[in-house]
């Protein structure tokens, strides 16, 4: 058990690439991190850094009180799972969990306790005694998970670990995650491009972007108040539209628009916000042509150009509204649902 | 495949036939020409039917060999290319192993241009670089010895750039795994990187073996005792008589023979477990 700290982490590649450009984060113990951003962003590479399996160009890292930057990998007590779990093929599965206990000199006995216990908790007993390539790939994911379990160490780092699953196994494994890390209340810093992902896992989540943290908070304070244009898009789906203000003046904002805190000359919508009845309150009123209707069951999404600018902008509504390709369509949207930012500077400018 | 044409099995079946017969037919004649009595090569015809000599030409062989041409007894030569032939393989697969190691799992100066320089070994074949080495082997008193005999040859490009090439397939990840759980460089080397590789050290040790084994020039060159002769060097000074008796010769051919052909048995074995066993 133990935190993590980055303090000013940086990487330099030779050539002068920098893949992490100065990362500052305190992981809480027993906190569930969980690294978002699109690929290319250094997440991986930050948290390769924290595993020590990439050096610090620059930066302090911290695991509990000890400074861990030069140490090998298995000096500084974490586990990590591996995207493609990285199973030692030629092993049994008992050996796979049972390698690295060895490593650090545990007896036997121990090693038998703990991989019985962690055997338990993921359910793969009965696999004890198989090779890797007998398994499927949810029971592998299984035992990479087991591999990382047993060593009890301060930290799991993941590493995209379910973007090898099927959507089906990648939500049942998504749950198990979550639990297993509430009851062994671990620290764990958790690497994923997928946004749905990191909303359901984390505690917090760490918004990066070409090596840069653009947002660190919960899940719902990162859905609701998104700090900059990047966050705004990269975090819900589908992605906050971005109209400019300009575009809602010339409509006619009956004075709505008036208090929008200074430097603002676009608003965020999320898809969710624009509703296409009139709502209780004031209102903005938007007109446009609907090019594309997606029925996705239990919600349609509608892919509309607002009027007289072409600008490509989603509408959510729940169920399936009458309304036909083609066809325009006003909607309406009140003010707090707007989210102001400067286009110009990319970073939110209040509310 | 499910297939069911009659004519084109007959084909495939007539071909494979004579293909094999066409390979055998030498085997076969050499068989049969060990068995026979010293004197019927002289009349001219090769005779297809195994004669009534075999056991006394094979014991002749192993025993004593043919002393009038210089060539010790069978036996003697045998092991000597078993001795000659293992050392150049082991040699070979443990040098090559450790430098493909070296050369893929560890960022060193002059990484690339070592490489380089061990491949560009690969286009000098031993007969190139023959007189040198002869003059480094002469001068360090290694004439007339297994040292000689196999050092020289353990050097290998060809094993290190294969063992190179199967070690860049092996995930990256499956190095991190191990660093992570705390094993070494070493470690790593012997607990993962060396059982993945069994399949490529089998199919390695049978080349390498027969390599070794069918050197002829070097040993000729460097022995002069008849302790160190190897058979495949003491079947061509037997021939090199003015009336070379075949049919103890052929006896020597046939149990040269055997040894490539048992290493290949054992080590098949080995090869197809592995191939369907790994998988990375």
């Amino acid at each position: 058990m133990a935190s993590i700290t980055l303090e000013g982490l940086k990487k330099t590649y030779s050539g002068d690439v920098q893949a992490v450009k100065g990362v500052d984060l305190e992981v809480h113990d027993g906190e569930f991190v969980v690294l978002v951003g699109p690929s290319g962003c250094g997440k991986s590479t930050l948290l390769r850094m924290v595993a020590g399996l990439e050096t610090i160009t620059e930066g302090t890292l911290k695991i509990g009180d000890r400074v861990v930057n030069k140490l090998e990998p298995a000096e500084r007590d974490i586990a990590m799972v591996f995207q493609n779990y990285a199973l030692y093929p030629h092993m049994t599965v008992y050996n796979n969990l049972a390698y690295g206990l060895k490593n650090r000199g545990f007896n036997k006995d121990e090693i038998e306790k703990r991989v019985q216990v962690a055997a338990e908790m993921l359910e793969i007993e009965e696999f004890l005694d198989r090779k890797p390539r007998k398994l499927s790939g949810g029971q592998r994911q299984r035992v990479a998970m087991g591999r990382a379990l047993v060593r009890e160490p301060a930290a799991f780092l993941f590493d995209e670990p379910l973007s090898n699953l099927d959507a089906k196994l990648r939500v049942q494994m998504r749950v198990e995650i979550k639990q297993l890390q509430r009851r062994l209340k671990t620290t764990s810093l958790y690497v994923t491009h997928d946004q749905l992902e990191a909303m359901t896992l984390g505690d917090r989540l760490v918004v990066l972007n070409a090596g840069q943290i653009e947002q660190v908070g919960t899940p719902m304070q990162i859905y609701a108040r998104p700090a900059t244009m990047f966050v705004a898009g990269f975090i819900g789906s589908p992605a906050m539209n971005m109209v400019p203000v300009e575009y809602l003046h010339a409509r006619g904002a009956n004075g709505l628009l008036d208090n929008l805190p200074e430097g603002t000359d676009i608003v965020g919508i999320r898809p969710d916000d624009m509703h296409l009845a009139p709502p209780a309150g004031q209102h903005l009123i938007v007109e446009s042509t609907l090019q594309l209707f997606e029925a996705a069951g239990a919600e349609s999404h509608l892919y509309v150009n607002l009027a007289d600018s072409d600008q490509p902008t989603v509408i959510r509504v729940s169920g399936q509204p009458p309304v036909a390709e083609g066809e325009t369509l006003r909607f309406y949207v009140t003010r707090d649902a707007l989210h102001p930012f400067n286009s110009t500077t990319g970073q939110r400018t209040g509310d | 495949m499910v297939e069911n044409r009659p004519w084109s099995n007959f084909f495939a079946h007539t071909i494979l036939i004579l293909g094999v017969a066409l390979v055998m037919l030498p085997v076969y004649i050499a068989i049969v020409a060990s068995t026979q009595e010293p004197g019927e090569f002289l009349r001219g015809t090769l005779p297809l039917l195994p004669g009534g000599n075999g056991i006394d030409n094979y014991t002749t062989m192993w025993q004593t060999g043919i002393s009038r041409a210089g060539a010790p007894a069978a036996g003697t030569m045998l092991l000597n290319s078993v001795i000659m032939a293992l050392a150049i393989t082991i040699g070979k697969l443990f040098i090559s192993i450790l430098s493909a190691f070296a050369i893929v799992y560890f960022r060193f100066r002059f990484r690339v241009f070592f490489f380089w320089l061990i491949f560009i070994t690969l286009m000098l074949p031993v007969e190139v670089r023959i007189l040198p080495t002869y003059q480094v082997v002469a001068d360090l008193g290694m004439l007339n010895s297994f040292a000689g005999l196999s050092i020289p040859l353990i050097a290998s490009a060809t094993a290190t750039f294969l063992f190179r090439q199967f070690f860049m397939t092996v995930p990256e990840e499956m190095l991190e795994a191990a660093r992570v759980d705390g094993a070494g460089p070493l470690k790593f080397f012997k607990d993962i990187l060396l059982p993945l590789s069994t399949t490529n050290i089998a199919a390695l040790f049978v080349i390498m073996f027969i390599y070794g084994w069918n050197q002829y020039l070097w040993p000729l060159l460097i022995t002069t005792d008849a302790d160190y002769y190897t058979i495949v060097m003491g079947i061509q000074r037997m021939t090199a008589e003015e009336n070379p008796q075949w049919h103890l010769i052929m006896a020597a051919v046939v149990m040269a023979a055997l040894p490539p052909v048992l290493v290949i048995l054992f080590m098949q074995r080995l090869f197809v477990k592995g191939l369907t066993e790994t998988e990375k």
